[in-house]
C-alpha cells in the first residue's frame, strides 16, 4: 500500500511539471514581461525606465531560462524560470504582482472557502441521495419521468441565474440574511448560509441524475433479485443493499473532488462577497495578477493529483476485492 | 443538405437585395459554414447506413426529443442567419465613384432586425413601455418645470394618451399577431401534410388522420405542434416590437430583445465550434492510444492527463489573459472591432476544446482498447491489413456512436460555460453581444432602486429554452445510440 502511494506520488510529479510548464509558456514565452509590464502601466506613455523598474520590482528582469552572466548553478537559479516556475513544487508561491505575500493569502482565505464548500459538499450529497433514491423507487412510473424531467429543467437553469434569483428572494426581499460580506468566527453563519444553500440547490439537478442511475445499476444486479427472492420487502432491499452498494461509486466519486473543496467556488464567493480563495482567483483575474493565478493554476492541479491518489485509496477501502499493487 | 441550399440561397437572395455590400467572411463564419457541410455529410452518410438509420429512427419516434428539435432548429435558423456578414456602401460622396464601405459589419439577420436595431431610445425603459423609466425634468408648456416619465421615441409613440390605451392596443397587437401566427401554422402544417400525404401515397385527410393519431414513424404531431407554438410565438413578438420594445432597453437604450437574439450566435458558435475544433484531436489520440498502446498510448495519457489536472477556468482564464495581453501589444492585426471580437471568440473556443476534449478522449481510448482484441480486428491483423486502414475502416465507425453522443451532451455545458466565463471576465470580447454579456451587467441593474429586471430575464428565458431542449434532445440521441441503454 505505502509503495504504491508512494509511486503515484513519483508519477505526480511529471504532469506537475507539465503544467509548469503550460504556465510558463503561456506567462513568459507567448508574452514577454515587457509586455506585461506596458499592460499594467497602462498602454500608452510608458517610458522604458518605468518598465524596467516595474520588472525590476517583481523579479521579472532576469533572463528566462539561461543567464550567461552567472557561473555553474547560479547561471540555471537566477532566472526567471527557475525562481518563479521551480519553486512552485516547494508550494513558495512568492509574491504577487501586487507586492502580497501569496501563501499568507492563501492560507488566510482557505478557511472561508472551506465554510462554503463543505457544507455545500455533505449537506448536497446527501440530499441528492435522498432524491435519487426516492426516484428509483418509484422507477418506471410517472414520478420518475417527471422527477427526471425536472432534474433536466434544473440543470438547464445557469448557476448564475440561481445565485441571482436567491441573493434577490431572500436577501433583498425576504431581508432574512445579508446579500454578501463575510464575518469571522460565529458570526459568519448567517453570511455563509445563503450561498451554502444556493449552492446546493445548484447541484441537485445534476446530482439527483447521476446518483438515480447509478441505483438504477445496482437495482438490475443478481443480488437484488436474490434478495428480493428470499422475500425481502422493497425498502429492505433498498436501504439494507441497494444503497450500500451503490454508495460505493458515490463515495469514491466524491474523493476525488474532495481535495479541490479548497479552491472554493469562484462565482459563489464572489457574488456573495466572500473572501475566499475562489473570489481571490477571481480578482486576481480581473485585475491581470499574473503571480497569482500562476499560484493558483499549480495548487489546483497538485490538489487534483491528491484527488486522484485519495480514489484509487478509497477504492481499497470500500471494496475489498480491489488490490493495488 | 435543405439547409445548405436554404442558406445558400437566403446568402444569394441576400447579396442580390443589398446590392453593393462587401461579403466579409470572418473566421467563425467560415468554421460555421464548414461546419454545416460536416453535418450535411453525416445526414447523407447516415441515410446510407441501415446500422446507423435504425437509432435515428428512434430518435424521430421520441416525441419530446422531436420537439427539442424543432424548437433547436429555430435556434439554428437566427443563428445561421446572424453568421452571414458583409459591410454596407458608404453612400457616395459625389455621383462618379464609391467611397467605401462602412466599418461596421452587419449579418443578414441585422438588416431583418432593423427596425429593432435602430431604434434606440435614450435609457432604460420596461418592457413594452410607453415611457422612460427614469424621471427627467421637462419644461411645460406654461414654462413650469417638472419632473416626468418622458415618452420613449419610438415604444408606443403612436398612441395619443399611453395611460389608457395602452394595455387595449398591446391586447389587440398581441391578438393580431397571434391570428397572423396561426394562419401561417396552418398553412405550414398543410403544406407538411401534402407533403406527407404523397410520401405515404394517401389523400392528405387519411394522412393527417395517421398524424394525429400519432401513427407515423415520426412524432410528427409533437413536430406540428411544436412548429405551431414557435411560429405563434414568433409572430406576436414580431407584431408587438413593431410598436413597443418587447423585452424593454437596456442602459444606452437598445432594445433587449434585439441583444438576446444576437446572443444566440455567440451561444451556438460556442456551443458547436468548440466540439468541432477539438473532434479530429480526441478522436485521433483516442482511437490511437488505445489501438497501438505502449508508449504511444503512454504519451497520450500523460497529455491528457496533464490537461485535465489543471482547473479548467483556471487554463481559459490564463490564456485569455495572455491573448489579451497579445491583443493589447498588437492593435495592428485587428481591422474592425468585429474582427477583434471574432479572434477572440475563435480562440475562447479552441481553449475550451482544449479543457473539454480529454473526457472524450479516455472514454475512445477505452472503446479502442475493447475493440481492439475482437475477434474480426485480429482477423485483419492477421490478413495483413494496415494500420491506418484498420483504424479507418474498423476502428473509427465503431466508436462513432461514443462521438455523437458526447457531441450532442456536451453542448449545453458549453452554452453554460460562456455565461459563467463571461461573468468571471474570461469570456467573449465585452462588445459581443452575448448572455454572459448581458447577465453581467444585468447584475449592476438589480442593485438598482426600482430594480431593472428585464435584461436578465430576456436573458434567461432565451438561454434556458435553448439549454433545455438541448438537454432533452440529447437524451433522446443517447437513448437510442448507447447500446448499453437498448439492452435493457
Amino acid at each position: 500500500m505505502l509503495a504504491y502511494i508512494l509511486r503515484r506520488v513519483f508519477y505526480a510529479v511529471p504532469i506537475l511539471i507539465g503544467v509548469n510548464l503550460i504556465t510558463f509558456f503561456l506567462f513568459f514565452v507567448v508574452n514577454s514581461p515587457d509586455d506585461m509590464a506596458r499592460m499594467h502601466l497602462g498602454m500608452k506613455r510608458v517610458t522604458p525606465e518605468a518598465v524596467d523598474k516595474w520588472k525590476q520590482e517583481r523579479g521579472y528582469d532576469k533572463p528566462l531560462l539561461l543567464n550567461r552572466a552567472e557561473d555553474g548553478a547560479r547561471s540555471v537559479t537566477n532566472t526567471i524560470f527557475f525562481e518563479k516556475s521551480v519553486s512552485l513544487f516547494a508550494f513558495r508561491f512568492g509574491s504577487s504582482d501586487a507586492g502580497r505575500d501569496i501563501g499568507y493569502d492563501i492560507s488566510q482565505r482557505m478557511w472561508p472557502s472551506l465554510a462554503i464548500a463543505i457544507p455545500v459538499f455533505i449537506v448536497g450529497i446527501l440530499v441528492n441521495i435522498t432524491f435519487a433514491l426516492l426516484i428509483a423507487f418509484f422507477r418506471a412510473t410517472y414520478i420518475d419521468y417527471w422527477g427526471v424531467f425536472l432534474c433536466v429543467v434544473l440543470m438547464s437553469i445557469s448557476s448564475l441565474f440561481y445565485i441571482i434569483g436567491g441573493q434577490y428572494l431572500v436577501g433583498k426581499l425576504l431581508h432574512l440574511v445579508p446579500i454578501s460580506g463575510y464575518d469571522d468566527g460565529f458570526d459568519a453563519v448567517s453570511f455563509v448560509i445563503l450561498p451554502v444553500i444556493v449552492g446546493i440547490i445548484g447541484g441537485i439537478g445534476a446530482g439527483t441524475r447521476w446518483y438515480r442511475t447509478i441505483f438504477l445499476e445496482e437495482i438490475g444486479r443478481d443480488y437484488v433479485r436474490t434478495a428480493r427472492a428470499k422475500g425481502l420487502s422493497e425498502p429492505q432491499v433498498m436501504f439494507g443493499h441497494v444503497l450500500r452498494n451503490a454508495l460505493i461509486p458515490i463515495m469514491t466519486g466524491a474523493v476525488a473532488i474532495l481535495p479541490l473543496l479548497f479552491m472554493g467556488s469562484l462565482i459563489l464567493e464572489s457574488f456573495f462577497g466572500i473572501p475566499g480563495l475562489g473570489s481571490y482567483t477571481i480578482d486576481a483575474i480581473s485585475s491581470q495578477d499574473f503571480a497569482i493565478v500562476r499560484a493558483m493554476v499549480f495548487l489546483g492541479s497538485a490538489l487534483y493529483i491528491v484527488g486522484l491518489i485519495l480514489t484509487d485509496i478509497s477504492y481499497t477501502l470500500v471494496d475489498p476485492r480491489i488490490r493495488l499493487a | 443538405m435543405l439547409a445548405l441550399i436554404a442558406l445558400a440561397g437566403v446568402a444569394v437572395v441576400g447579396m442580390i437585395a443589398l446590392r453593393g455590400v462587401k461579403p466579409v467572411f470572418l473566421w467563425t463564419d467560415v468554421l460555421i459554414y464548414l461546419l454545416v457541410l460536416v453535418i450535411a455529410g453525416v445526414v447523407i452518410y447516415s441515410r446510407q447506413h441501415e446500422h446507423l438509420r435504425a437509432p435515428w429512427r428512434r430518435v424521430w419516434r421520441s416525441r419530446a426529443g422531436m420537439a427539442a428539435l424543432v424548437v433547436l432548429g429555430a435556434y439554428v435558423l437566427v443563428g445561421l442567419l446572424d453568421s452571414i456578414h458583409f459591410r454596407e456602401p458608404l453612400p457616395p460622396v459625389d455621383r462618379s465613384e464609391s467611397s467605401g464601405h462602412s466599418v461596421e459589419v452587419l449579418s443578414v439577420f441585422d438588416k431583418l432586425a432593423e427596425p429593432l436595431r435602430l431604434r434606440v431610445e435614450k435609457t432604460y425603459s420596461a418592457p413594452l413601455a410607453a415611457q422612460l423609466y427614469a424621471r427627467e425634468m421637462q419644461e411645460l408648456p406654461d414654462g413650469t418645470q417638472q419632473r416626468v416619465y418622458p415618452r420613449l421615441q419610438y415604444g408606443g409613440a403612436h398612441l395619443n394618451d399611453p395611460e389608457t390605451e395602452r394595455s387595449a392596443d398591446i391586447v389587440v397587437t398581441a391578438s393580431a399577431g397571434l391570428m397572423k401566427g396561426l394562419g401561417i401554422a396552418v398553412l405550414v402544417s398543410l403544406a407538411i401534410v401534402m407533403l406527407l400525404a404523397r410520401h405515404y401515397r394517401t389523400t392528405p385527410a387519411s394522412a393527417l388522420g395517421r398524424i394525429m393519431r400519432a401513427q407515423t414513424a415520426m412524432a410528427w404531431h409533437v413536430v406540428l405542434l411544436t412548429l405551431a407554438i414557435i411560429l405563434v410565438g414568433t409572430m406576436v413578438l414580431i407584431e408587438l416590437s413593431g410598436k413597443y420594445h418587447v423585452f424593454g432597453t437596456d442602459k444606452v437604450g437598445q432594445d433587449v430583445l434585439y441583444q438576446t437574439l444576437k446572443s444566440i450566435r455567440t451561444g451556438l458558435v460556442i456551443g458547436t465550434l468548440t466540439t468541432l475544433i477539438m473532434l479530429p484531436f480526441a478522436i485521433s489520440l483516442g482511437v490511437m492510444a488505445g489501438y497501438f498502446r505502449g508508449w504511444i498510448d503512454d504519451v497520450i495519457q500523460y497529455i491528457y492527463t496533464t490537461l485535465n489536472s489543471i482547473p479548467g477556468v483556471l487554463l481559459i482564464a490564463a490564456s485569455i489573459l495572455a491573448l489579451q495581453v497579445y491583443m493589447a501589444n498588437h492593435p495592428e492585426a485587428f481591422e474592425t472591432v468585429a474582427d477583434r471580437a471574432d479572434a477572440r471568440l475563435l480562440f475562447l473556443c479552441m481553449i475550451l476544446g482544449i479543457t473539454s476534449w480529454t473526457g472524450l478522449c479516455r472514454l475512445l481510448r477505452g472503446e479502442s482498447l475493447k475493440l481492439r482484441e475482437l475477434d474480426y480486428l485480429q482477423a485483419a491483423a492477421a490478413f495483413g491489413v494496415s494500420h491506418a486502414r484498420i483504424l479507418s475502416r474498423h476502428i473509427l465507425p465503431n466508436v462513432m456512436h461514443i462521438v455523437l453522443i458526447i457531441v450532442v451532451l456536451d453542448f449545453s455545458g458549453l452554452v453554460l460555460a460562456e455565461a459563467v466565463l463571461s461573468y468571471v471576465g474570461v469570456g467573449v470580447d465585452p462588445s459581443m453581444i452575448s448572455w454572459g454579456n448581458m447577465i453581467n451587467s444585468a447584475r449592476l441593474e438589480m442593485a438598482r432602486e426600482p430594480i431593472v429586471w428585464w435584461s436578465l430575464a430576456a436573458a434567461f428565458v432565451f438561454m434556458f429554452i435553448l439549454v433545455l431542449a438541448a438537454n432533452v434532445f440529447s437524451d433522446a440521441v443517447r437513448d437510442a445510440f448507447d447500446p448499453r441503454l437498448r439492452a435493457n
